[in-house]
C-alpha cells in the first residue's frame, strides 16, 4: 500500500469537506502515515476465503409496517438551524458567483 | 448558456452510431418514508412531513418499510428481473445540501433485482428490447428552491432555501445496460421505453407515476461512435427529463450535440447535464467533486434483505396483467383497428382511455376526445395529453351532456375551455356562461320561419322532397341562434312545418 | 446523612426510598450539592457539562407524590442517574463533546433516555466526554478535560470519562455511557467503578450520535455489578427504531448479580491479552482476583485467541470509516454550528467546509480522514474489507473460547490512570489503551469491568473484565458480583472508601503526596 502523503490528505479533507491549512495538511500527513503503517498488516491476516461480517450479531428482514408514525412541526425541525426562511433552512448559495 | 452548436440529426445520424442508457427513478406511493414513519406526502407545507430520521438529526436509525420492499420487488419482477435472495443497503456518500446525511442509502454491489429486461413497442409495432442491469431501492433527496437568480436557476442564486418534505421517499432506481442498435429511432426508443416504465409502475399500483410531479424521472445518458467501432464514446448524463416528450427531444439534442463536437474533431466531456424545457437544450451540470468517489460502505444501521421463495411467488402472484397482453385485450374489449390502437398507444393515452371506459364512456367516445380535442389542446400546450388536466369523468359528463341533447360538439369544446380554466364541472361550467342549445321549440320555430321566408326557393326544393336543401336552412337557423340549437332538432321542426316526412 | 445518601449503591437508595426512610428529592438534592461541590472550579472534576437541576428535582417530586399516593413504582423511580453527553434528551444540551453542536437542543428524546422517564428516574444531568466519544481520556472534550477524582491531575479514561468519574466522585449512582472500543469499561477501569458494554444490540442506539454504528452500545456504568444489572434491566431490550436491535427481554441479569457463587464455572484467561505491554501492578492485580475466583470454586484455564493481534488495527480501520460517515451530517445545514469562511466566495460548500473545520478537534478531523482514506476508491478492499474479515476471525477466536469456557477474563487496561497530557499528541499510545476491550466490540459480545484493586506502584485502580458469549450478559453480572464480593471482602469495603474524599481543603491536598497513602493502605490490607 502507497504511504500517505500531504498531496492525499489534501484530497482527502476535499472529500471530507474540512478545510485545512498547510501546516494542518502536513501535520496530519505525518500521524496518518504512522497509523496507516500500524494497521496495514491487517490486510494481510485474513484469505479470500474469510467472509466479511458487517454485524456483530446476524440478522435479517428487520422491517416496519407502512403505518404513518410521528412527525415535527416546522417549529421543531427547524429550531436547531443556523438560518431559515419561509419555514425552509436557508443555506448560501450553491454554486460560485461566475 | 445554451450556446452549443449542434449538427442536424439526420448527419449526426449518417455518421455516428448512438448507445443509450436510462436511469428511471421511481417514487413510491408509499403512506410512509423509506426509512422512517413520516408521511410520504407531495405537495404539503415545507418540513412538516419530516421527523429526526428525516432531517437526518444526531443519533437517528433508519428503519426499513417493508411495503416499499414489497413495492421494489414487484417492479423487479414485472421487468422480468432476477430477485437478490440476499441483500444489502450500502450509503453513498457526497455532501450536498438537499442529502441530510450527507450520504444516500442506497444498494451498490447487491441490488435487490437485477438482469431483466422489457420489450417496449416502437409506433410502427417494432418491439425493441431494452436490458435491464438492476433495479434498486434508494430515497430521495429534499427539495431545494434557488433564490435570488434568474427564474429559480441554481445558476446566480444568492441562496437557496431546502425543504426536506421529500427527502426519505421510497426510490427505486431501474438501471439499463447500454442500448445499441436503435440508430435513427433513438429518441424515439428513449421517450417508448420511459413510457413503459411509467405504464408498469402505474400498473403495478406501486407509484402514482406522475411525470409532471416527479414520481418517475429520468436521467438520459447519449454517447456516439462511429458505425462499426465496438468501444463506446464518451457519455453525458443528461437530468431533469420530466415528461416523455421531453425525453425524446433531451436524447434528440443530445445526439446532435454530441455528433457537432466529434465533428470538430474535439471529444466529448463526460459531464451531468440539464434539461431545459424552456430552450430545448441542455446545459452543463455543476460539477460534482464527490462524483468521482462516493465511498459506498454497507449501510451498519441496517440488516440485510433476504427474500424467500415464498415470499416472492405470493408477490408474483399480485402481478398485473403483463402489458402486452393487456394490450392486446384492450384492443379487442374496444374494437379498434390495429392502427387506431398503435394512435392510441403512440399518444401514451390508453390508460386513459380505459379509465374513461371504465367511468361509463363508449370506446368510440372515449377515443374521440382523447385523440381529438385533448390531442389538440395537449400539443398546443406543448404537454403531453394526460398532464393537461382533463379527467376520465370530465370526458364522460361531456359526453353525457352531449347525448342529452344539452350542448352540441360545439359548445363541449367551449364547456372543456370551462372546465381547464376551473370554473369547475362540466355541468357547472355549461350554466355558468349559459352554454345550453336552445331547446325552446318556441324561439326555433320562430327562427326557421324566419330562414324559410328568406329562402322561398329552398323551403319549395325540400317540399319537392330534394332533403339535402334542407342544409341551408338549418345553417340559417344555427346563425341566429348563435350555435346554440341542436341541428337535430332543428332539422325536424324544419320538416314539420314544411309536412314533409323525414 | 448526605454523605451516606451519595455513598449508597443505587439498590441501597431504592430500597431506602421504597421504606419511605428519605425522599427522592432528598437524593437529589444530596447529589446536586455534591456536584456543586466537587465539579466546578479550577481543579473539579468537570465531569458534567450541564446540570438539570429544576428537572431532576421535579421529577422527584413527582415519585415522591406518587408514592406518597401508594402508587406502584419502578423499582429504581427516585434514583437519579447522569447520562453521558452522545446521549440525546429533550430538554437539556446535546453536544457530544463538540463546538459544532454547542447548545444543540435535540427536538426528540433518545430510547434509553424514554426509558428512564418511564421508570422516573431523575436525570441529573450530561456527563463529559471525548469529542464524539473518540478518545481514551476526555482530554478530546471541547469543554476541558475531566479530571480523576483518585488523582486530579490524571485521566479518568475515554470517551466516557465524564460518567465514569461522576459515579467515582459520588455525583451520582448511576450514569449512562457508550461503548464503541472500551469508552465504558476502561474509564470504568482506571476509576475504580462499574462499567459494562452489553452484547451488541440489547440496548437501542436509537439517539445515540453515532460514532461506529457497528460497534457502538450503549451501557450503564455504576459502583457496584448488582446496580449496572438493574439499570440494564431498565435500558436494555427490544426497540422498534433500531433495526440492529435484539428482541431478548432484558430480564434476569439482577438475578444473576444475586446468584452468589462461581463454583463449576469454567473461567478462560486469554493469553494474548495480559503479560507484555501489562504494567506490573496491573498484572498482580489480575493475577489475584484469579487466586480469588479459584478458591471459590471455579476452574480457571488459559485459552488462545490469536486473531487479537489484528484486532486493534482492524478496528482503527473499521471505526474511523463508519465515524467519517456517520459525521458527514454535522454540515451547518440543519443544526449546530455554521462557520461563514474568512476569505474568498461564500459557497455552500466553502461554508460545510470552514464548520467542520472550525467545529471539529484535532482527533475527530484525524479519524474523518483516516476513515474517508479507508473508504476511497482504490482502497476499501485492503482496509474496510480487510478488516471485516478480520472480525470474521475474531468472532471465531471467541466462539473457539468459548467453546471450552463459561466467561473469559482479562484485565481491562493495560495501565492505570496516565497523567494528563500525557499521551495527547501521540495517537498511537493513546490508541493502545483499548487493546484489552477492542476484541469485545468487534464481536459484538457483552463485557464487564469491575474494581480489581490499587496497582502497587502508583496506588491507583485496576480494571478487571470479564466476557461473555453474546446474549449471556447475564453470565458477567453472576460472575462479576461474587468477583465484587470477594475482593470487598478483602479490602474490608468498597475500593472507592480508599478515594480521596475531594472536600478536604485545597492547601491540605496539594500538601501531601495524593499516591502515596492509598499505596500504604493497600500495601496494609493485602499484607494483613
Amino acid at each position: 500500500m502507497a504511504a500517505i502523503n500531504r498531496d492525499d490528505v489534501a484530497h482527502l479533507a476535499q472529500l471530507a469537506h474540512i478545510e485545512m491549512s498547510d501546516a494542518e495538511l502536513d501535520k496530519m500527513a505525518g500521524e496518518l502515515a504512522v497509523i496507516v503503517d500500524s494497521v496495514k498488516s491487517v490486510s494481510e491476516a485474513a484469505g479470500a476465503d474469510v467472509p466479511a461480517t458487517s454485524h456483530p450479531i446476524p440478522l435479517a428482514n428487520v422491517m416496519r409496517d407502512d403505518v404513518v408514525g410521528h412527525v415535527l412541526t416546522a417549529e421543531q425541525a427547524l429550531s436547531g438551524a443556523p438560518d431559515t426562511e419561509d419555514g425552509r433552512f436557508k443555506v448560501p448559495a450553491i454554486l460560485e458567483e461566475d | 448558456m445554451s450556446g452549443d452548436t449542434i449538427l442536424g440529426f439526420d448527419e449526426a445520424m449518417a455518421k455516428y452510431d448512438p448507445v443509450l442508457g436510462f436511469e428511471v427513478h421511481v417514487e413510491l406511493n408509499t403512506a410512509t418514508k423509506m426509512f422512517s414513519s413520516a408521511p410520504n406526502v407531495f405537495g404539503d407545507e415545507p418540513n412538516t412531513n419530516v421527523n429526526e430520521v428525516d432531517l437526518g438529526l444526531p443519533g437517528v436509525l433508519p428503519v426499513v418499510n417493508r411495503k416499499a420492499v414489497e413495492s421494489s420487488i414487484l417492479i423487479g419482477l414485472a421487468l422480468n428481473c432476477k430477485i437478490a435472495e440476499h441483500c444489502t443497503f450500502a450509503r453513498k456518500q457526497y455532501f450536498y445540501p438537499d442529502t441530510p446525511k450527507n450520504f444516500q442509502t442506497s444498494q451498490y454491489e447487491d441490488p435487490i433485482a437485477y438482469d431483466g429486461y422489457l420489450d417496449v413497442e416502437l409506433e410502427d409495432g417494432t418491439v425493441f428490447r431494452v436490458e435491464i442491469e438492476r433495479a434498486h431501492m434508494e430515497e430521495d433527496a429534499g427539495k431545494l428552491t434557488h433564490m435570488g437568480g434568474a427564474a429559480g436557476r441554481i445558476q446566480g442564486a444568492d441562496f437557496s432555501l431546502v425543504d426536506y418534505n421529500r427527502a426519505g421517499v421510497p426510490l427505486v432506481e431501474i438501471v439499463t445496460k447500454p442500448i445499441e442498435g436503435a440508430g435513427s429511432r433513438a429518441p424515439e426508443l428513449a421517450k417508448a421505453y420511459v413510457a413503459a416504465v411509467r405504464e408498469i409502475v402505474k400498473n403495478l399500483g406501486v407509484s402514482e407515476a406522475r411525470m409532471e410531479r416527479g414520481n418517475v424521472r429520468c436521467d438520459a445518458n447519449v454517447s456516439l461512435r462511429p458505425y462499426g467501432r465496438e468501444k463506446f464514446g464518451l457519455r453525458s448524463e443528461t437530468k431533469n427529463v420530466n415528461s416523455l416528450r421531453a425525453i425524446e427531444h433531451a436524447v434528440r439534442f443530445e445526439i446532435q450535440r454530441h455528433a457537432a463536437i466529434l465533428d470538430a474533431g474535439e471529444s466529448v466531456v463526460q459531464e451531468t447535464r440539464h434539461w431545459h424545457e424552456d430552450t430545448k437544450s441542455t446545459t452543463s451540470g455543476r460539477p460534482k467533486s464527490d462524483a468521482d468517489d462516493y465511498r459506498y460502505f454497507p449501510e451498519p444501521d441496517l440488516v440485510p434483505i433476504v427474500s424467500t421463495p415464498e415470499w416472492v411467488e405470493e408477490l408474483r402472484a399480485r402481478l398485473p396483467e403483463p402489458p402486452a397482453e393487456r394490450r392486446k385485450r384492450l384492443q379487442a374489449d374496444w374494437g379498434y383497428t390495429d392502427l387506431e390502437f398503435r394512435d392510441v398507444v403512440n399518444a401514451g393515452v390508453m390508460g386513459e382511455i380505459e379509465e374513461t371506459v371504465a367511468a361509463g364512456a363508449t370506446p368510440a367516445v372515449a377515443r374521440k376526445w382523447w385523440m381529438g380535442e385533448i390531442a389538440r389542446r395537449a400539443k398546443l400546450a406543448d404537454v403531453d395529453p394526460a398532464a393537461l388536466g382533463v379527467t376520465p369523468a370530465v370526458v364522460v359528463e361531456l359526453d353525457r351532456l352531449i347525448a342529452s341533447g344539452a350542448i352540441n360538439d360545439k359548445l363541449a369544446r367551449e364547456v372543456l375551455d370551462g372546465v381547464l380554466a376551473g370554473e369547475g364541472g362540466p355541468a357547472e361550467v355549461v350554466d355558468a356562461r349559459g352554454l345550453a342549445v336552445v331547446s325552446d321549440d318556441g324561439a326555433l320555430q320562430a327562427a326557421i320561419d324566419t330562414a324559410l321566408a328568406a329562402q322561398p326557393d329552398v323551403a319549395e326544393k325540400i317540399r319537392g322532397g330534394k332533403l339535402q336543401a334542407i342544409g341551408a336552412i338549418v345553417g340559417g337557423v344555427m346563425k341566429v341562434t348563435k350555435g346554440q340549437a341542436d341541428p337535430g332538432r332543428v332539422r325536424e321542426l324544419i320538416l314539420k312545418t314544411l309536412g314533409v316526412e323525414g | 446523612m448526605t454523605d451516606e445518601l451519595i455513598r449508597s449503591s443505587a439498590a441501597d437508595l431504592a430500597a431506602k426510598l421504597a421504606a419511605r426512610d428519605v425522599t427522592a428529592v432528598e437524593v437529589v438534592q444530596a447529589h446536586l450539592d455534591r456536584i456543586a461541590e466537587v465539579d466546578g472550579g479550577e481543579r473539579g472534576i468537570n465531569a458534567f457539562l450541564h446540570v438539570n437541576t429544576d428537572e431532576a428535582l421535579a421529577v422527584a417530586a413527582e415519585v415522591d407524590a406518587r408514592r406518597a399516593a401508594g402508587e406502584a413504582l419502578h423499582e429504581l423511580a427516585g434514583v437519579p442517574i447522569a447520562v453521558k453527553d452522545l446521549i440525546v434528551t429533550i430538554g437539556q444540551p446535546t453536544t457530544a463533546g463538540s463546538k459544532i453542536l454547542e447548545g444543540w437542543m435535540s427536538p426528540y428524546d433518545a430510547t434509553v433516555v424514554k426509558k428512564l422517564r418511564a421508570a422516573r428516574m431523575p436525570i441529573l444531568g450530561k456527563t463529559n466526554l471525548d469529542e464524539f466519544a473518540m478518545g481514551s481520556s476526555t482530554e478530546h472534550s471541547a469543554y476541558g478535560p475531566t479530571r480523576n477524582p483518585w488523582d486530579l491531575d490524571r485521566i479518568p479514561g475515554g470517551s466516557g470519562g465524564g460518567s465514569a468519574a461522576a459515579v467515582a466522585a459520588f455525583e451520582a449512582p448511576l450514569a449512562l455511557g457508550t461503548d464503541t472500543g472500551g469508552s465504558i469499561r476502561q474509564p470504568g477501569a482506571v476509576t475504580g467503578t462499574v462499567g459494562v458494554k452489553p452484547t451488541y444490540g440489547a440496548v437501542s442506539r436509537y439517539g445515540a450520535i453515532a460514532m461506529a454504528s457497528s460497534l457502538d452500545q450503549i451501557g450503564p456504568v455504576s459502583r457496584t455489578v448488582l446496580d449496572s444489572a438493574l439499570l440494564q434491566e431498565v435500558i436494555g431490550g427490544h426497540d422498534p427504531f433500531d433495526s440492529t436491535s435484539l428482541t431478548d427481554p432484558s430480564t434476569g441479569l439482577a438475578a444473576a448479580a444475586r446468584v452468589g457463587n462461581v463454583a463449576g464455572l469454567r473461567i478462560g484467561i486469554i493469553k494474548e491479552l495480559h503479560g507484555e505491554g501489562y504494567q506490573a501492578g496491573v498484572e498482580n492485580r489480575f493475577n489475584e482476583s484469579l487466586d480469588l475466583l479459584r478458591a471459590a470454586g471455579a476452574t480457571i484455564v488459559e485459552v488462545s485467541c490469536p486473531n487479537f493481534g489484528y484486532a486493534l488495527g482492524a478496528y482503527y480501520l473499521i471505526m474511523p470509516s463508519e465515524a467519517s460517515s456517520n459525521l458527514a451530517k454535522f454540515d451547518g445545514v440543519r443544526f449546530g454550528l455554521r462557520k461563514m469562511p474568512d476569505d474568498g466566495p461564500v459557497t455552500i460548500e466553502r461554508v460545510m467546509a470552514a464548520t467542520r473545520a472550525a467545529g471539529f478537534g484535532a482527533e475527530v478531523k484525524r479519524r474523518i480522514i483516516l476513515g474517508t482514506y479507508a473508504l476511497s476508491a482504490g482502497y476499501y478492499d485492503a482496509y474496510y474489507g480487510s478488516a471485516q474479515k478480520v472480525r470474521t476471525l475474531i468472532q471465531r477466536d471467541f466462539a473457539a473460547a468459548f467453546g471450552q469456557v463459561d466467561v473469559l477474563i482479562s484485565p481491562t487496561a493495560p495501565t492505570t490512570a496516565f497523567k494528563l497530557g500525557e499521551k495527547l499528541n501521540d495517537p498511537l499510545a493513546m490508541y493502545l489503551n483499548d487493546v484489552a476491550t477492542i476484541p469485545a466490540n468487534l464481536a459484538g459480545v457483552p463485557g464487564l469491568t469491575l474494581p480489581g484493586g490499587l496497582a502497587d506502584e502508583d496506588g491507583l485502580p485496576v480494571g478487571i473484565q470479564l466476557l461473555a458469549p453474546a446474549r449471556e450478559d447475564a453470565r458477567l453480572y453472576r460472575v462479576g458480583a461474587v468477583l465484587e464480593s470477594l475482593l470487598e471482602d478483602r479490602w474490608g469495603g468498597p475500593l472507592l472508601d480508599k478515594a480521596p474524599s475531594l472536600v478536604e481543603p485545597v492547601g491540605f491536598r496539594q500538601a501531601q503526596s495524593p499516591l502515596v497513602e492509598p499505596v500504604e493502605t493497600l500495601a496494609t490490607k493485602e499484607a494483613n
